[in-house]
């Protein structure tokens, strides 16, 4: 790993003028993706800028609004009372990101900056329609993601809190992971709130999240996973690996979809 | 260089750090507790576990300065002051949850992990779902199993005594 001045600031806005020191500074949240990409000697940072002092870690529910803090680890989700009561198909899928150790490091708010077109959480984001809050504005789930490890985020903006509108009236996340890395080949969330009924997908697509129109159509008129059953999802876009062919993923797709329906009862 | 202060196995120590010092280079390296092992030292294996503030994490996969005012427990950091193990530690050498033992220092920090966040009770199937961060290459996994099932009465009596 090359060097590195490491910074630890106390308030977003002293983070934040940090990071506008030059393109080099980068952000650590929890770092369970950042730091291994750091020993591989993918990027070269002038300096690190560590979250962790800023106060952005908590899940408190207010009116018809849940929201986690940007630096809330996937273990505090995945435990959350509040959260397993207002969304349990959320607190299902905090629970299976990586392994007990990754998530008790790694962050909601690292998960959705980094964009890695196989994480867990777009999809959840991205279903229940949610709201990313930076240090600047709120960006709507749908403007948020725009393709693989890429996100509307400006060099110096800062996640601090996602905000899940509520009440969320059925959700649930299935994934079919990659036998070794666990990574999901294929995941998918499907919910039914105040953004509608949403089908988001994850793993599968070269661009990283998106949503299956012809599924949500489908569900909108009947909640069930016979309702979906007939839809058949284009290999077009998706990945194509030693893992999976499109025509593979393409298929996982609607079977994982169908098993969300269910779980989500 | 940044200076750092925390407590490693209940004592107060300090060490100066560069930014990219990992804390499992921290540990071993400058406070020589090299029970925690570096396995993959690509966050797969999980031989580097220890606590930090009381939740199992990859030591490898933390910067030493993130640990500033951390409590650190590392395996070194179990057995009493009198050579008495921890009940997880003396499970796996009743079981014998171990066969060339490099993973044992990681699989031991980890089950004491699990079994303290799952107060109510723990299936072997939970074991082997929450052991999914610890890799055992010697495919051992049965009798780690049996370990720590046997360790979770154990340790919960000793918490409610």
């Amino acid at each position: 790993m090359y060097d590195f001045a490491y910074q630890k600031p106390a308030s977003v806005a002293d983070a934040v003028k940090l990071l506008a020191t030059g393109p080099e500074a980068k952000v650590i949240a929890g770092g369970q993706t950042f730091i291994p990409v750091l020993k591989q000697r993918l990027n070269k940072p002038s300096s690190v800028v560590d979250l962790a002092g800023l106060g952005l870690s908590g899940i408190s529910v207010s009116g018809n609004t849940l929201t986690i803090g940007a630096m809330t680890t996937h273990a505090t989700v995945a435990r959350s009372a509040e959260v397993k009561k207002a969304i349990p198909g959320l607190a299902m899928l905090a629970s299976w990101i990586g392994d007990n150790q990754v998530r008790h490091r790694g962050t909601i708010g690292g998960s959705l900056a980094n964009n890695d077109p196989s994480a867990c959480y777009p999809a959840a984001v991205l279903a229940l329609g949610a709201v990313v809050k930076t240090n600047k504005r709120a960006i709507k789930a749908d403007d948020f993601f725009q393709g693989m490890f890429t996100t509307a985020l400006e060099p110096d903006e800062i996640i601090t809190a996602v905000e899940f509108p509520l009440p969320v009236e059925k959700s649930a996340y299935e994934k079919f992971r990659q036998p070794a890395s666990r990574y999901a080949m294929v995941g998918v969330f499907v919910a039914k709130g105040p953004a509608g009924v949403r089908v988001a997908v994850t793993g599968a697509g070269q661009n990283g999240v998106f949503r299956v129109p012809e599924m949500e159509a489908a569900l909108a008129k009947s909640w069930s996973a016979d309702a979906i059953a007939g839809v058949k999802v284009s290999p077009e876009g998706l990945n194509s690996d030693i893992h999976g062919s499109a025509a593979y993923r393409a298929h996982l797709i609607t079977v994982m979809a169908r098993r969300a329906v269910a779980a989500a009862g | 260089m940044a200076k750092i202060s925390l407590k490693v196995n209940g004592k107060a120590v300090s060490a100066e750090v560069e930014g990219r010092t990992l804390l499992v280079e921290l540990l071993r390296e400058k406070l020589g507790l090299t029970g925690t092992h570096v396995g993959c030292d690509t966050s797969q294996c999980g031989a580097c576990v220890v606590h930090v503030n009381g939740d199992s994490v990859k030591s490898c996969t933390m910067l030493a300065v993130q640990a500033e005012g951390a409590e650190i427990t590392t395996i070194e950091g179990l057995a009493a002051a009198d050579g008495t193990l921890h009940p997880m530690q003396a499970m796996f050498r009743e079981h014998h949850a171990l066969q060339c033992g490099f993973c044992t220092p990681g699989m031991v920090m980890s089950a004491i992990d699990i079994v303290q966040k799952h107060p109510a009770g723990l299936s072997e199937a939970q074991i082997r779902e929450e052991l999914e961060g610890n890799l055992c290459r010697c495919t051992g996994y049965h009798n780690i199993v049996k370990a720590i099932a046997a360790a979770f009465p154990l340790m919960h009596q000793k918490h409610a005594a």
